[in-house]
């Protein structure tokens, strides 16, 4: 299924200048979206960055200061939860402890009044699609926890509505288990082709998951955007360090004519994807998109800590007794205080106004 | 469930409905009897009131009377000498059980029953054993004397001079048990690498209780105290039950002034004027403590 | 809340038998025995005949037990107006205790669950109140509070007493339920909430199942409080609904006839009975009730 192209008009989830205040202290900033139908957001972010709370007014467990959210064209700001057409999966499954798999199932749409038969062909089929046939007549307390959070997987999908939303899905789970789940996510997704809004502080699981990645701090979107243009093009310095293990290096000098100037280094802007003009900037560069030789010519670093990955390597370097990590597919070990020649993929490279700290 | 109004956004009022008229007992009882009632009885306290409450001002006479009163001064002389013993003796005492219990010593919750159970009876009951007990023609004084030691004398209940020390007897044995256990459960929440780090260092098990443990149990020891503090103000079934304020009016307490002044001398003013005094003891008690404990950091 | 799980902390005893551990126990069965000495100075009162307690002394053993005290306190004994004994106590206590505790637990389970869970404007200043009022002697409410049961027309009788009961059990009650509630993850609530629950089927289906533990510290809690009562007991009622605390001092503290100190410890040891057994039989759970006040949550 497609989605990756969205507009306004088909929107499935829209968003609307939403603020919201604790008293004194401000938690939302004019946060506006417009989410088209069938695509997978992530809202993305550190703690504190809102992107819980975003979640919370949208499913109408939070009441927001102003602004407006539709869901399917209908202004469902002041509704409450049960009757916006939403479904939802939390971070601790949030399973009711005294019903079974079944029940914790059915409550929702037993409290809709719902006719049994239609109960019972809605639990089935959600069961079969989560694979949690065998253990429908257990209770919570019974299952493991990726067998918990298919069920409550499960809640929200016999909901049988347009919009899903989960709040940190897998931070309860071990590593191997995460790495599972999330591909299930997706071929859901896939399959069911519903709108998903889905909050985590995982990169990764952003960049795997989401047609859109929505980066929050402070209440503020940084940046609404795929995750390869979120990757590429990072509207300002905070969206460049967040996105990206290790973190993009970033490098003081100043743009003169066609080079980057650094610490009396030229470097060819040629290739570069933007429009730098002359003054103070900032390269930014990814530790993947760094090349390096054994070498004393041009930019230099000295090598001060390799980390083996097995795969892969992260090379710590010291640039002039700046740190620069950068990474190589190539596992070979380089002794401590050995020095390296780099070279930069300005292609992919950022350039930054240090005082606005936007893109150039 | 909200009423909408034309913006779209529901009226405050309504909003979480359900839960306002749910919490009404609570909002009631919190805005009626706790505030009202005792607004009501402090301005009463300053009317003529006797048979029946009346708002015929006098100022501050009853309160003239009230500390002109041999009865009250009684009270309140017996109310602090009961509440210093209660609390020097149930936190010293209560402190070292709690000491004793926290040695990982067998029969742990043995011992804790049996120093706690007194606190699960009421104070009439109480009261009542204790009587027998000290009745000096068949308990511990007779018992005493039949040893051989024939001039041996005790017998608080009928000495006025000593009959508060056998009121504290019993609420101590009533009382210990239960200061002994909150401060068991301080204990308890210690840090176990806090005794290892102690160890390590070489200092005796009770210069760590005196300097480390104690000073880290203040939060504790400050509720506790505060508790018991506030029960002691309200002593009044005990003294009931165990001495009927007797001899004489020897241990009348402030509780049982007021509740003879309103209901058997139909003296109400008197009553509202003591009963006034009593909160105005049990607030400059918990004032400073809520402040210190509540004050500091803005809602928790 | 604290959990009070009594496992030992402090420094362990090398061996058994030091002169350390010999002085803790030493200690520690001095003072067991010194709280125990009452309760077996009652239970051998009880079962001797008033001519031997004037010859023997409080600690013999009765040399021939009887049980006709424990019936008389039962069935005979006098206070001011009647001689019926103290089974009228027991039964009123019985009728005040039982819907004293359900109401009161009912409504501050609501009140705790209002509180932890909607937050709506102004609770948290209504808490307050109730908090403070916990420490507000009873002395300063009574008065206006037999004015409000008399315009009520419920003064004197079982109802207003289970009224009082209610209401000054409410703060500790209300403090109990609402931090119990504020230890179940939030997002139960929220996704009760999503599944189209309201207010009172959340508080049913979802809270109400999941406090058993805190309910039952809360019944313990106020069965023996209620029980152990004394003066909402002597101011409420009228003389034929006394609770059993009230009958009991009337019994004992009347100046009438002669003093029968074997009759008086029995009505004592009946009297004491029901929260001795809830205590016995709850154990730790009592502790965790009566701590409950104690310790923030």
């Amino acid at each position: 299924m497609m989605h990756q192209s969205v507009s306004v008009t088909d929107s499935s989830l829209s968003i609307r200048g939403l603020q919201l205040s604790f008293g004194a202290v401000q938690v939302l900033h004019d946060v506006s979206m417009e989410i088209g139908r069938g695509e997978f957001i992530v809202l993305l972010g550190g703690s504190g960055s809102g992107k819980s709370t975003i979640l919370n007014c949208i499913a109408g467990l939070l009441d927001v200061s102003d602004g407006q959210i539709f869901i399917n064209g209908r202004n469902v700001t002041w509704e409450e939860p049960k009757d916006r057409g939403i479904g939802m999966v939390f971070q601790s499954y949030a399973l009711y402890p005294q019903m079974t798999v079944r029940g914790n199932l059915a409550f929702g749409l037993k409290n809709a009044k719902l006719p049994k038969d239609e109960i019972a062909r809605r639990i089935d089929r959600a069961a079969r699609i989560l694979q949690i046939e065998d253990y429908l007549d257990r209770k919570p307390g019974a299952l493991s926890g990726g067998q918990r959070q298919r069920v409550a997987i499960g809640r929200a999908l016999v909901r049988d509505v347009d919009l899903f939303l989960f709040d940190e899905p897998l931070s309860n789970l071990d590593a191997k288990l995460r790495a599972e789940l999330r591909v299930e996510i997706k071929r859901l997704h896939e399959k069911l082709g519903n709108t998903m809004v889905y909050v985590t502080h995982d990169q990764i699981e952003a960049m795997t998951l989401a047609s859109r990645i929505a980066l929050l701090r402070h209440g503020v979107i940084q940046q609404f955007d795929t995750p390869d243009e979120i990757y590429r093009r990072p509207v300002n310095l905070y969206v460049a360090g967040f996105i990206g293990s290790p973190s993009m290096n970033f490098l003081k000098g100043r743009i003169e004519g066609e080079d980057f100037v650094f610490n009396s280094h030229r470097i060819p802007l040629a290739g570069y994807d933007g429009r730098p003009r002359d003054g103070e900037a900032i390269l930014g560069v990814r530790p993947e998109h760094t090349g390096f030789r054994t070498g004393t010519d041009g930019v230099t670093a000295k090598v001060e800590l390799q980390e083996h990955m097995g795969a892969e390597s992260v090379i710590h370097l010291s640039l002039d007794g700046q740190r620069f990590a950068l990474r190589t597919p190539d596992d070979t070990h380089i002794p401590e205080g050995t020095t390296l020649s780099l070279t930069f993929d300005i292609s992919r490279a950022s350039l930054f106004d240090p005082q606005s700290e936007l893109r150039l | 469930m909200a009423k909408t109004s034309a913006s779209g956004r529901p009226s405050r009022l309504f909003r979480n409905l359900n839960a306002k008229i749910a919490a009404i007992p609570m909002i009631l009882t919190a805005c009626v009897v706790f505030v009202g009632f005792s607004a009501w009885t402090i301005l009463h306290s300053f009317t003529k009131s006797r048979l029946l409450p009346k708002l015929d001002f006098v100022g501050t006479a009853q309160y003239e009377r009230l500390w002109a009163s041999d009865k009250w001064l009684i009270s309140i002389q017996n109310l602090v000498l009961f509440g210093i013993c209660m609390l020097v003796f149930s936190f010293v005492i209560g402190f070292l059980l709690a000491c004793l219990l926290d040695q990982k010593i067998r029969f742990e919750g043995m011992f804790r029953t049996i120093l706690l159970y007194p606190f699960a009876l009421s104070f009439v009951v109480t009261g009542v054993i204790w009587q027998w007990i000290l009745n000096p023609d068949f308990g511990v004084q007779s018992i005493i004397r039949g040893m051989g030691w024939e001039s041996f004398t005790f017998d608080p209940l009928n000495n006025g001079r000593i009959v508060m020390f056998g009121v504290v007897i019993a609420a101590l044995w009533q009382g210990t048990g239960f200061v002994m256990v909150l401060l068991l459960a301080g204990l308890r929440g210690i840090d176990d690498e806090i005794w290892k780090a102690s160890r390590v260092d070489g200092i005796p098990a009770w210069k760590t209780y005196l300097l480390v443990i104690v000073p880290m149990l203040r939060p504790v020891f400050v509720t506790t105290l505060v508790i018991v503090t506030a029960g002691i103000v309200k002593v009044y079934d005990l003294v009931v039950a165990q001495t009927g304020g007797g001899p004489g009016i020897s241990s009348e307490v402030p509780a049982k002034y007021v509740y003879d002044q309103m209901f058997l001398n139909q003296n109400l003013g008197q009553g509202f004027a003591a009963s006034t005094m009593m909160l105005l003891t049990v607030a400059i008690i918990i004032i400073p403590w809520a402040y210190l404990e509540f004050g500091g950091r803005k809602r928790g | 809340m604290a959990d009070f799980a009594m496992e030992a902390r402090g420094p362990r005893p090398r061996s058994r038998i030091s002169p350390r551990s010999i002085m803790i126990y030493g200690t520690l069965v001095l003072v067991a025995i010194y709280y125990l000495i009452p309760l077996y100075v009652m239970v051998v009162t009880s079962l001797k005949g008033l001519p031997e307690i004037r010859l023997g002394n409080i600690f013999s053993p009765p040399v021939e037990a009887t049980f006709e005290p424990w019936v008389k306190a039962w069935s005979q004994a006098c206070t001011g107006l009647n001689c019926d004994g103290l089974q009228r106590g027991f039964w009123n206590s019985v009728r005040i205790t039982v819907p004293s505790v359900i109401i009161s637990i009912l409504i501050a389970s609501i009140n705790g669950y209002a509180l932890a869970n909607w937050r709506f404007k102004g609770a948290e200043a209504f808490f307050a109140v109730l908090m403070i009022g916990a420490f507000i002697p009873y002395q300063v409410m009574i008065y206006p509070m037999v004015i409000l049961l008399r315009e009520l027309g419920i003064y004197g009788g079982l109802t207003g007493l289970v009224l009082v009961h209610t209401v000054f059990g409410m703060p500790i009650l209300t403090l109990l339920f609402r931090n119990y509630f504020s230890t179940l993850p939030e997002e139960l609530f929220k996704a009760a909430r999503v599944d189209g629950t309201g207010f009172w089927g959340i508080y049913f289906r979802i809270m109400l199942p999941s406090s058993l533990p805190i309910i039952v510290v809360a019944v313990i809690l106020q069965v023996t409080g209620i029980w152990n009562d004394f003066l909402f007991g002597v101011v409420f009622t009228r003389p034929e609904y006394y609770p059993m605390t009230v009958q009991l001092n009337n019994i004992v503290n009347t100046t009438t006839g002669v003093r029968e100190y074997n009759v008086n410890m029995a009505a004592t040891i009946l009297t004491g009975l029901v929260p001795l057994l809830i205590y016995f039989v709850s154990g730790r759970l009592f502790v965790r009730g009566i701590a409950a006040g104690a310790v923030k949550g």
